[in-house]
């Protein structure tokens, strides 16, 4: 049964629809692929009667003629979307044992399309982070190993399991949420697409919050084509959340035409920074090769502010994260440690609780939106994300869509980079300014480097385009050919 | 924050001299509606603890507030009522700190950009002086929950029924002078926003109530230290606590000390004011824009439809009084403090003699709703039956005094005026052959006293009284006095 783990959302849909197999049976080898990945630390909750559970009643549907979008196709949930009765840990030990009365938004949406939930899946600490390895619940171990070796690699962060989950076939594909590159970055280095939609496509509600103006759900599979299936179903206005945006949400597969001629991609040339890998400029300049060949018109553009961009984001982020994680205090759910008054007892919960990335960035943020310290840094990171917004619109007047690489580097080695959090940050670098201005990104798998790790690049594009980044996307991809299977070192 | 008031106010005694109060309000009004601020909860008072709570009061993770649009019309309507500049871009604020009433450690309020900015009240006080205070902005916010400290032996509980429902901070100008302007001020926003129907204005419950800023200041001089004292819940703490704060500066600024700038606490038992924290331990709140929320938007064509729904307003209504039923403007002022009152007040009035009306809502009616503790909607004698009572007195039915006891009857037992005077034969004597044969034994009996009545004619009373006896108080008094002066020959 293992080759079900292999299909693509687009097959798996397909040969349910003609009967080829079941849901059940779908559901069960990708349970059995979980079992067996579990040195991966892919997840932090399994949730196998669920799947099997919700596979029948996805069997009884196609079987009744009543297969919705999604149906009987099985998914990983990053543990940041707050699921029903189903543990949600947010990779924090903080909320040790908080089962959600509730179903965020997002997920509500994948399941009343008929998707199966596998389980949710690990990620760094409150998303923050850029290796998975801030998580309590433990590192995640990508599935990919450099060429002859056995250095365990980061699967990237912080939707890191999801991007381990589907890339190791765990499932055939997983959300993620994306507050400064959470789901392209892993996507990148782990050799699958991931999208970070327009801020507002999807619903909030539901999913912990980070930084709330920068935070975005996004799917998180091994085609485009998948992403773009499944963002359909993720994807709507929602009156719960005021900055979800009423906008109509298109038939992304349709947009998916394989034409890119007369395009017009822009190439940034404030992405071309100090210090960058060759191997990455390499594969910058094969993929605008790849477009040219198909037809697109490459334009050179400018984005004078991206160098502000990280500066400005590790002032905004943590300033509204360090407000976002205030309700986390002992009192109403999750961790509680006793102290003599409720200030001690704020004061060991939070000390417990909270691993030291989220603690820094809480103070971090603290810090800036200090008295004295406000139009210094949070006012002036305001203004910052507004210049950076300008240079986008300015750059979308002469291009349809940017083309960058998505990370800076390869997946590195579980450790390597813990001890330093400015190199940790400079993963974002190429990621950030997306978010900064609300703008929809997309991490395509672009290849092997020398070392057999995958490297991805970034479609930037205009608000609510996503279908221009799922076509431009597909020709990349195209272009790229398959990425090759990871192997299964990992099973027992 | 600058006064707008020129004139110099009433002036205290100090041993150096006289001293002037400046007061000004920050009035937190519980906006009347069904739902909380950001979530759909019930905002209604008095329910088992935590029985009003949703997922987003109770901040759980990933919950989103959503404005209550009808909060937001409150306000405006409230701002319009005010006199106040409403503003079409107003923004909503975290200020954060932590406390366990309130769950997300951040009250969502607006800051540097409020819904309401600036307007104006014209309060009245005794004497028929008025004075404009000066309103500086309004602002929504989130109340927070409670804490109850005495449930358990070592624990606190928290009560989140309150948590999230919406208040409007009305902020004033320092433009007030004494308790009584204090008082008189909160008295006037009282009125204004049932009038307007956005608060219920019930300070027992906790719908309203006032942080208060107190400062001193040698008459002309420049504005002193304030200190501000919270949370006080009535109109006669306002004014025990201005008085006792402003006593307090006096004294230690004329022992040689100084203000220092702090918050401090009301305690009704003792009638004093107590230090809780000074401007160092004043907390940082770390005000952002809240990120879950747009900036608020209004369009002018909703604001008009608003201010075209406002009802006539205490100011209007009291003018509308004196010049249409010939009131003064005391009588005005109280029959228009209380919006039910007013309609009361009309529906007597209408076709009758307007200032017979007021004497009888504000003297008997006021009087003994005030003696019982009543609303006037809760009142025994209808509106309509003091009318008739009134129309009884006017057209000579029943003298004024016989009306005091019809008044007192419908009172205690109900029934109609008209049937009250006719069963019970309360109708005024106007046959002047009943009332001459009265005279004619009083007279008769009482030789001594005629003649002294000749001597001193405002003896005339004494026999006005024996008359009234005599005829059970149904003789009709002006015939009475004048069959008596010809009779007496006075």
């Amino acid at each position: 049964m293992s080759e079900l783990t292999d299909l693509t959302i687009a097959d798996a849909r397909d040969g349910l629809k003609k009967k080829s197999f079941s849901a059940r049976e779908l559901a069960d080898a990708h349970i059995k692929a979980i079992e067996k990945g579990r040195a991966l630390n892919a997840f932090v909750t399994e949730t196998p009667d669920l799947a099997r559970k919700m596979a029948l009643e996805s069997d009884r549907r196609i079987a009744a003629g009543e297969a919705r979008p999604l149906e009987g196709l099985p998914l990983g949930i990053k543990d940041l979307f707050c699921t029903k009765e189903v543990l949600t840990t947010a990779g924090s030990h903080i909320l040790d044992g908080f089962k959600p009365p509730y179903e965020s938004t997002v997920t509500r949406n994948l399941w009343d399309a008929g998707a199966v939930m596998l389980g949710k899946l690990n990620m760094d600490e409150f998303a923050m982070g850029s290796s998975n390895e801030t998580s309590y619940y433990g590192p995640v171990t990508n599935p990919w190993r450099r060429k002859g070796a056995n250095t365990k690699l980061v699967p990237g962060g912080s939707s890191g399991g999801s991007a381990a989950a589907v890339a190791a076939r765990m499932v055939l594909g997983a959300t993620g949420t994306d507050t400064g590159g959470s789901i392209r970055q892993p996507a990148a280095v782990t050799g699958i697409a991931g999208i970070k939609p327009t801020y507002g496509r999807c619903s909030r509600w539901g999913i912990v919050a980070f930084a709330s103006s920068l935070d975005q759900a996004g799917p998180m599979a091994r085609t485009v084509r998948d992403c773009a299936i499944m963002l359909k179903a993720m994807a709507s206005h929602d009156p719960m959340d005021s900055t979800s945006v009423n906008v109509r949400v298109p038939d992304y597969e349709r947009a998916m035409t394989g034409e890119v001629r007369g395009l017009r991609v822009g190439i940034p040339k404030e992405y071309r920074i100090d210090g960058m890998p060759a191997e990455i400029e390499a594969l910058w300049q094969k993929g605008i090769q790849w477009l040219k060949d198909a037809g697109a018109q490459i334009v050179d553009v400018s984005l004078p502010h991206t160098k502000y961009a990280l500066p400005a984001y590790y002032i905004v982020a943590p300033a509204e994260a360090s407000s976002n994680l205030a309700r986390y205090d002992g009192v109403r759910y999750g961790l509680r440690v006793p102290g003599k008054d409720i200030i001690s007892m704020y004061e060991n919960t939070r000390a417990a609780g909270f691993g030291r990335e989220v603690q820094r960035r809480i103070l971090i943020g603290t810090y800036v939106l200090s008295a004295g310290y406000y139009d210094a840094y949070y006012i002036k990171a305001q203004k910052l994300r507004t210049l950076i917004a300008q240079d986008f619109d300015q750059a979308f007047e002469k291009v349809d869509v940017l083309l960058t690489p998505t990370a800076p580097g390869p997946a590195f080695g579980i450790g390597e980079k813990t001890d330093d959090p400015i190199s940790m940050y400079l993963n974002d670098v190429f990621t950030v300014t997306v978010n900064l201005a609300g703008l929809p990104g997309i991490s395509v798998p672009a290849g092997l480097n020398n070392e057999g790790l995958p490297l991805g690049l970034q479609l930037i594009g205009k608000a609510f385009d996503e279908s221009t980044l799922f076509r431009v996307g597909e020709v990349i991809e195209r272009s790229a050919g398959p990425t090759p299977r990871p192997g299964t070192w990992w099973e027992v | 924050m600058s006064t707008t008031r020129t004139e110099t106010g009433p002036l205290v005694d100090g041993a150096t001299g006289k001293w002037e109060i400046v007061i000004g309000m920050e009035v937190h009004a519980q906006v009347l509606s069904k739902a909380k601020l950001f979530s759909g909860a019930s905002a209604a008072f008095g329910a088992e603890p935590n029985a009003h709570v949703s997922f987003v009061d109770a901040a759980m993770p990933g919950m989103l507030p959503v404005i209550n649009r009808y909060c937001v019309e409150q306000a405006v309507r409230t701002g319009l009522g005010l006199k106040a500049q409403i503003n079409n871009v107003s923004v909503f604020d975290r200020k954060n700190y932590f406390y366990p009433d309130l769950p997300a450690g951040y009250q969502i309020s607006q800051y540097k950009s409020p819904i309401v900015g600036e307007g104006e009240v014209i309060v009245d006080l005794p004497g028929g002086r008025a004075i404009t205070v000066g309103i500086e902005r309004l602002h929504l916010e989130q109340d927070a929950g409670k804490s109850l400290h005495d449930q358990h032996p070592h624990m606190s509980f928290v009560d989140l029924n309150r948590a999230g429902v919406a208040l409007m901070e009305i902020v004033s100008r320092p433009d007030l002078r004494s308790s009584e302007e204090a008082a008189a001020y909160l008295r006037k926003l009282r009125a204004i926003v049932r009038y307007l129907g956005t608060c219920d204005g019930n300070m027992e419950e906790g719908s309203m109530r006032a942080d208060v800023n107190v400062s001193v200041r040698k008459p002309g001089g420049p504005l002193g230290t304030r200190c501000e004292i919270k949370n006080v819940n009535s109109m006669r703490f306002v004014a025990q606590a201005v008085e006792y704060e402003a006593r307090r500066q006096i004294d230690i600024i004329e022992a040689g000390g100084k203000i220092d700038q702090e918050t401090r606490l009301f305690d009704a038992k003792k009638g004093e004011t107590r230090s809780m924290r000074s401007k160092e331990e004043a907390h940082d709140y770390r005000y952002f824009p809240d990120p879950d929320l747009l900036p608020l938007e209004l369009e002018d064509a909703w604001i008009e439809q608003i201010k075209k729904s406002l009802p006539e307003l205490p100011d209007d209504k009291k003018a509308r009084f004196m010049r249409d039923y010939g009131l003064n403007a005391y009588d005005a002022g109280v029959l228009v403090q209380e919006r039910e009152s007013a309609a009361y007040f009309e529906e007597v009035a209408k076709g009758r003699d307007g200032k017979l009306a007021a004497n009888w809502v504000i003297n008997e009616l006021f009087g003994r709703l005030n003696k019982e503790g009543l609303e006037v909607g809760k009142s025994p004698v209808s509106a309509d039956a003091l009318g008739s009572i009134i129309a009884m007195i006017g057209d000579g039915t029943i003298s004024g005094k016989i009306a005091k006891d019809v008044f007192e009857i419908a009172w205690e037992e109900g029934g109609d005026p008209k049937e009250i005077v006719e069963k019970r034969g309360l109708r005024q004597v106007t046959d002047t052959g009943a009332i001459e044969k009265a005279i004619d034994e009083v007279i008769a009996a009482n030789p001594a006293k005629v003649e002294q009545v000749k001597a001193k004619p405002a003896m005339l009373g004494w026999f006005v009284g024996q008359v009234m006896q005599a005829t059970g108080g149904k003789a009709n008094p002006k015939a009475v006095n004048e069959l008596l002066k010809r009779k007496l020959a006075l």
